[in-house]
């Protein structure tokens, strides 16, 4: 796709569309959906909840919710394999060593009823071959990487004992056990205190450093965006409205969308009477009205736009937005409502 | 102005319990001697990380808990020593938003029935008078009229929080506390509440008690802030002087780690290193010195008292 990086990416994402069968119709979760992201680079995922992103990185994984959900096309290349024509046994040796996740809860990802060490050493064993000695000795040197006190000691404690900014730091030792190629970080941080997370971005990055890793980092959170992204991708209704280098999509946005998302969010310092809101209420994915998603609350919106959807197009090298403003020709018949 | 609500000294400590006997065993020093006053048709901010003792501020206020030790007044009056009737009275006063609109709403009730609850338990109003009461409080938080015959699983979650808020203001109160109020909501939606609170305090002039974790938005909302640190309030200033000046190292590190998405506003690297200890037993001395980078010995012995210090109260040995 256009906004891919020069390099070959480790992982390329096309036109991957997942779509969920409910009682209420079928919800287009992913619909259509491109990038890329390449070795030791980092792609922010933002949007609000239902907007799939989560369910984007589930499907790389092969690991949405069956049956309901379906991906129903596309391709995932891994250094240049595509994963959606992987047998359930390949995939199995691929989630965790090449591609590891960390999510929100750090308890949702430990058992608690076995200790830290039983944990990591049933990953690492798997991974590595390893037994016995090296093996506590390889899970002890991983806790140390994510900066934990004391670690032979640690991996005889249970997750309860451990604080959530801990938990979530043993987790991260886990994920880059292999080390994988592609890390996913689904809101990792949102579960931790703002001085925990400011540690914990910290530690993200020295080893995205180390191990090169290609990190895909869903979040809705726009400062942690602009402090460790390279790229953003921004998503509405299960689709990307736009991507591009978080530095030129924050300060000239190209999608009306990304544009009040950002003026909607009060800033440290500039006290404005009042903040920019954007006006109605997240869509209905059941209910997706025919041509652009976002219309029903598009500030600048067309005719056009209520009946057809925008297609991608390029507003500069790298920088890419689905929005009939943008669309080649489109601009000059652009007309508010009156 | 007379302050609406002081708060002086307030403590409170939950007693843990161990064994068959429930002997105590600790105290958690949850609340610990916090002092702050909020002035009519003002909100103060109320920011600190997760177990500083927000949340039991809050309900100390609320008359949810008892204190331990200290004052609350309420236009003056003694909160603590009112009577039934009056402390009725202190109660419609005195309202509350929480964070989940999906869990403080009943799904079994019709969003009329949940705003007219209030006034059903308080006024003895007729039926008309009270619908009418009802769709004046729903135009209030701009939901239609009809809205007061649907469930809340018909509404998203910014629109349920208008109908918490609704509920909060049926009693004309005049502190509302709102705890977390946004966070639960979507990105896109937060900015509708904000805003929307602001007009009502522009427009009733109630007062609020904000507690969130999100610093910028509580600078927005906020005529003073206080942060909490382990049960003690360690700044408490002007909202504008306190998040465009942080004097305390803990105020300085939380405002430091609150990423802002500017590029231009030049980001000091938050220098605070280790974890929140443990509220049972806190540090002796100044309770942030061991995270503290600017610790000195003797921070490490005596607690710094609040006192005034550059347009602030600052509770720290550097100034």
């Amino acid at each position: 796709m256009s906004g891919s990086p020069p390099s070959r990416p480790v992982i390329d994402v096309r036109d991957l569309r997942t779509h969920l069968v409910t009682r209420w119709g079928t919800v287009k979760a992913v619909d259509g959906v491109s990038f890329a992201v390449a070795e030791g680079e980092t792609l922010g995922l933002v949007g609000e909840s239902g907007s799939g992103k989560s369910m984007t990185c589930l499907s790389l994984l092969r690991l949405v919710p069956r049956p309901a959900a379906r991906i129903l096309g596309g391709q995932v290349w891994l250094d240049g394999e595509d994963l959606l024509a992987k047998s359930e046994a390949e995939m199995r040796k691929i989630r965790g060593r090449r591609i590891a996740m960390i999510l929100q809860d750090p308890m949702s990802s430990l058992n608690p009823v076995f200790s830290i060490g039983m944990q990591m050493r049933e990953a690492i064993g798997l991974y590595h071959g390893l037994r016995g000695r090296g093996l506590a000795a390889r899970a002890a040197e991983l806790l140390a990487a994510v900066r934990i006190p004391s670690p032979a000691e640690r991996l005889r404690a249970f997750p309860h004992q451990l604080s959530g900014g801990m938990r979530q730091r043993v987790v991260g030792a886990m994920a880059i056990a292999a080390p994988p190629r592609l890390l996913i970080a689904d809101e990792p941080t949102t579960s931790l205190d703002l001085t925990i997370q400011a540690q914990y971005l910290g530690l993200l990055e020295e080893l995205q450093e180390r191990h090169r890793l290609a990190l895909v980092f869903v979040t809705h959170n726009l400062g942690i965006v602009a402090r460790i992204c390279d790229r953003v991708a921004v998503m509405y209704a299960g689709r990307i409205v736009e991507m591009g280098p978080v530095r030129r999509l924050f300060t000239r946005p190209a999608h009306p969308y990304s544009r009040a998302l950002l003026e909607s969010i009060p800033r440290l310092g500039a006290r404005a009477a009042r903040l920019t809101a954007i006006e109605g209420q997240p869509p209905d994915l059941a209910r997706l009205p025919a041509g652009c998603a976002f219309a029903p609350r598009c500030a600048s919106v067309m005719e056009r736009c209520r009946v057809e959807a925008p297609p991608e197009t390029v507003v500069e090298a790298g920088h890419v937005t689905r929005c009939w403003l943008e669309a080649p020709g489109a601009g000059a018949t652009a007309a508010g409502p009156p | 102005m007379s302050a609406l609500l002081e708060v002086e000294a307030l403590t409170k400590h939950f007693p843990v319990r161990r064994g068959l006997l429930g002997r105590a065993t600790g105290l958690v020093r949850a609340v610990d001697g916090v002092s702050f006053t909020i002035d009519p048709a003002t909100t103060l901010g109320l920011v600190g990380e997760s177990g500083c003792g927000k949340t039991t501020t809050s309900k100390l206020v609320l008359g949810l808990e008892r204190p331990t030790a200290g004052a609350i007044r309420f236009q003056g009056e003694n909160v603590l020593a009112l009577d039934r009737a009056q402390l009725r009275r202190y109660r419609r006063a005195v309202q509350a938003v929480f964070q989940d609109p999906y869990a403080s709403l009943d799904p079994r009730m019709r969003v009329g029935t949940i705003v007219a609850e209030p006034l059903v338990i308080n006024e003895r109003l007729d039926r008309a008078a009270r619908r009418r009461r009802v769709l004046e409080l729903l135009d209030l938080v701009s939901l239609p009229a009809r809205a007061a015959d649907l469930f809340p699983h018909e509404f998203s979650g910014g629109q349920r929080q208008r109908v918490a808020i609704a509920r909060a203001l049926a009693l004309s109160p005049r502190l509302v506390v709102l705890d977390e109020p946004v966070s639960a909501l979507d990105v896109s939606i937060r900015a509708q509440i904000l805003n929307l609170l602001r007009d009502l305090q522009q427009r009733l002039g109630v007062s609020y008690l904000f507690i969130a974790h999100d610093l910028a938005a509580v600078a927005h909302m906020s005529h003073t802030i206080a942060v909490m640190y382990l049960g003690q309030i360690v700044e408490w200033g002007p909202a504008d002087v306190v998040a465009r000046e942080p004097r305390h190292p803990y105020t300085q590190a939380l405002f430091a780690a609150a990423l802002p998405i500017d590029f231009d506003t030049p980001r000091a690297e938050p220098a605070v290193s280790g974890e929140v200890p443990s509220p049972l037993r806190p540090p002796a001395g100044c309770r942030f010195h061991p995270r503290c980078p600017h610790a000195m010995p003797h921070c490490a012995t005596d607690p710094p008292a609040l006192r005034p210090h550059a347009a602030r109260q600052v509770a720290c040995h550097l100034y």
